[in-house]
């Protein structure tokens, strides 16, 4: 068992340097991050023009808490991969993914191993540096108490683990499907206004709010934008992302041991 | 680089246009879902404006069908510039692996070839997305129609293609000084999708003048839009400024084709 958790550290110590070593595409995404993070702010203070000064919320969130809801988003975008990614895609394409069944692991646990190790790199840089330009160049509401960012970095960690969920449940649709790309871009399009990422989904009216929050997506960024910012109850926004980690984990279990049998590697 | 006769390049580009487009086709399933995807991914800021305005009854000085006429101009702009230039963002590829260089051999423009044998058929959800709110707008905001407002209507989707189009070969010409820079890019490629959707009033002075009038993101749709409306500026800039995305459009190709040769002599190749 000692063995086993070893294999599965170095396997996150792997990703965490395997990410590290792509510093210029890393500068360059985080310059486009900043960029949306400046427009997203803008567009969104705009729903404060019809309030009265006074007053000043809208669906709970006042200017301050609303910045903070845009940085924390663009800092997440990076550490949940909240476009996907289709490595595991292209190696059951290919065929290489044999190689990786034989192996004496549990292939989803390995993958969840190395996607944590990215993740932690992409704190260290893709959610540090837009929180700090964030802090300089606007007016954030910051947590109240040190609990919050304890409390926040656990959703955090359930966040990755929900989106890595989803991502490898998409990945495997590879076993079945040639050409994923269509699957793909229509996640693309639908996680980003599910997660929270364009408008806080607070703001949406009441049908829409319960249908969006019946989904996974909000557990990936609207949840730990959510913890940091203090709305809403902490225990009941990580029991939402803790139980879609576990259905989401438990449905990639099932569909890979099927997708096993229907692989077939072609050539020699 | 001998130049063949106009009408053989024209062929040339249109069997290049035509097997990348046949090639997209060969998973019919697949190309349906991405349309879909792209239709979906261009309502993103459409959701933003109907939930915004859900709590607002005015967006920097504009009505609901107002910022609708902007959205949908932008769209359409952006989802034909995607389509055609929007493949540049593969650029770094041919860089790095030396495919580049296969292209400058042929007696076509490298930048031709880029764009049709890579031409994206399925921006043409985004495209829908757009022409569907634009419609939708035209015929809900109150416009007074005169023949030339017929004309702009019909030609800003155009014009705005034209000067995001332009955006993007100077932004992917960066690729030829820092190969990573696809992302780097994309802050002014897919930033100008989201800056030219909403009214020039919502952002703040500097932003404006990055990504407006640095980056002549104003121009796309929402000076068209002011023209459209007839309606004074809320920002109190010329009047003129509302007909000028022609002239706009046409300078912003001169610079793009300069930026892109000057690009091209500092490309050296990827060695042996």
């Amino acid at each position: 068992m000692g063995g086993a958790a070893r294999m599965y550290w170095l396997m996150a110590v792997a990703g965490f340097r395997r990410w590290s070593t792509y510093r210029q595409a890393a500068f360059a995404g985080l310059v486009t991050n900043i960029v949306f993070g400046f427009l997203r702010c803008a567009v969104l203070v705009t729903v404060f023009e019809g309030v009265s000064e006074g007053s000043g919320r809208v669906a709970g969130y006042d200017p301050a808490a609303t910045f903070m809801f845009v940085w924390v988003g663009q800092g997440l975008i990076n550490v949940v991969l909240l476009w996907g990614g289709t490595e595991l895609a292209e190696r059951v394409r290919s065929g290489d993914v044999a190689i990786d069944l034989v192996r004496p692991w549990n292939l989803q646990a390995a993958l969840l191993a190395e996607d944590l190790g990215r993740a932690a790199f992409a704190v260290l840089i893709r959610f540090t540096v837009p929180m700090a330009v964030g802090l300089l160049a606007f007016d954030l509401r910051l947590p109240s108490s040190p609990l919050t960012w304890a409390v926040f970095a656990v959703g955090t960690l359930l966040a990755v683990v929900v989106s890595f969920g989803v991502r490898f449940l998409l990945n495997l649709t590879a076993f079945w499907l040639l050409d994923w790309r269509g699957t793909l871009g229509v996640y693309m399009a639908v996680s980003a206004p599910l997660a929270g990422l364009i408008v806080p989904i607070g703001m949406f009216p009441d049908w829409a709010r319960v249908a969006i929050w019946c989904t996974p997506f909000p557990a990936m960024l609207q949840a730990p934008a959510d913890l940091l910012i203090e709305r809403g109850p902490a225990p009941l926004l990580l029991a939402h992302q803790l139980g879609w980690a576990v259905v989401l984990l438990l449905a990639g279990r099932v569909v890979l041991r099927r997708g096993e049998r229907t692989l077939v590697v072609q050539g020699g | 680089m001998a130049d063949a006769p106009v009408r053989a390049r024209l062929a040339a580009y249109r069997r290049l246009a035509g097997a990348a487009v046949r090639a997209q086709l060969a998973y019919p399933g697949s190309f349906a879902l991405q349309c879909v995807g792209q239709a979906l991914a261009q309502a993103g800021d459409l959701v933003a404006v109907l939930v915004l305005f859900g709590h607002i009854t005015a967006m920097a000085g504009f009505a609901t069908h107002e910022v609708l006429l902007m959205y949908g101009i932008a769209g359409i702009a952006f989802g034909l510039a995607d389509g055609v230039v929007g493949q540049l963002d593969g650029l770094p590829t041919y860089i790095r692996t030396g495919a580049l260089d296969a292209l400058l051999l042929r007696p076509l423009s490298a930048l031709g070839q880029l764009c049709a044998s890579d031409i994206a058929l399925r921006r043409l959800g985004r495209i829908a997305t757009g022409l569907v709110v634009l419609v939708y707008a035209l015929v809900e905001a109150d416009i007074t129609w005169t023949a030339p407002r017929i004309v702009l209507a019909v030609t800003a989707p155009l014009t705005g293609a034209v000067v995001l189009s332009a955006v993007w070969v100077v932004a992917c010409s960066v690729c030829f000084w820092v190969v990573e820079g696809r992302e780097l890019a994309n802050s002014v490629t897919y930033g100008s999708s989201m800056f030219t959707a909403y009214p020039l009033g919502v952002f703040g002075p500097w932003l404006r003048r990055l990504m407006g009038f640095a980056v002549p993101g104003a121009f796309v749709a929402y000076f068209p839009t002011l023209a459209l409306l007839g309606k004074p500026d809320p920002l109190g800039l010329p009047a003129l400024l509302q007909w000028s995305s022609p002239v706009v459009a046409a300078l912003a190709v001169l610079v793009a084709g300069g930026v892109w040769r000057l690009a091209l002599r500092h490309y050296q190749g990827t060695g042996s």
